[in-house]
């Protein structure tokens, strides 16, 4: 389960519809404990996939993610994992999502339908690879 | 001897620690430690041939080794080393 503010649902629902038709993605930080995240924060943060593919791609950088992680520790949190949008596609996980990711982080996905926020929807990788699991995002 | 810092996904195949303090000279060589340590982590770290995986990149203090020597870049024991994932993903193409 990963748990989310209203506030925060709607900082990553706004920003997602602020990039259509590109895809968005972010930093979710907080705190873990078994089987749950509870997020804190949750960090807009550029899309660094290279120019032409990124209505379809994200990538956050390494240097973004090493900011984040020195930023979590500093503060007592941890990187519970990311968000990014599916512009004109439901939020399952695709493929490439599971070819990308790793295990134990969150992955939230937001569809955006013509440039409006739609489903939301959570997923974490097994720790074998395998596939990507759902898991339920609550509001707090 | 090097603090290495563990990111969270990658902690659970590393006896569940944010940091260890391992030995070595480089920066690959404090990895190779972490490898030695904990075996379960050498799948998520290496390629078959023994190679870092691409997706891995590797901070020395607050700079990506691929600016400075890679993973012979020189480590003192105050240097602290992260583990950084590339993290990508996407939707559906058709």
């Amino acid at each position: 389960m990963i748990a989310l503010s209203k506030e925060d649902l709607e900082k990553i629902r706004r920003h997602a519809e602020a990039e259509y038709p590109y895809e968005c993605c972010g930093l979710l930080l907080g705190k873990a404990s078994v089987n749950s995240h509870e997020v804190h924060e949750a960090e807009p943060v550029p899309n660094t996939f290279e120019d032409g593919q990124r209505k379809r791609r994200f990538e956050i950088s390494p240097d973004e993610f090493f900011r984040a992680e020195m930023k979590a520790r500093r503060s007592g949190k941890e990187l519970l994992g990311f968000y990014h949008s599916h512009p004109d596609c439901p939020e399952d996980a695709s493929e490439y999502d599971r070819l990308h990711a790793l295990p134990v982080y969150s992955y939230l996905i937001v569809s955006v339908e013509k440039g409006v926020s739609a489903g939301i929807k959570s997923w974490v990788l097994k720790s074998d690879r395998s596939v990507f699991e759902q898991e339920e995002v609550r509001e707090i | 001897m090097a603090t290495l810092l563990i990111p969270t996904a990658l902690r659970a195949f590393a006896g569940g620690q944010p940091e260890l303090d391992l030995d070595g000279s480089t920066a690959g060589e404090v990895i190779a430690a972490l490898a030695l340590k904990h075996p379960e982590i050498k799948e998520h770290l290496y390629e078959e041939s023994g190679k870092l995986r691409s997706f891995i990149n590797v901070y020395v203090g607050d700079e990506n080794v691929k600016k400075l020597q890679g993973l012979d870049t020189p480590v003192k024991e105050s240097d602290s080393v992260m583990l950084v994932p590339a993290i990508a993903g996407g939707r559906k193409w058709d």
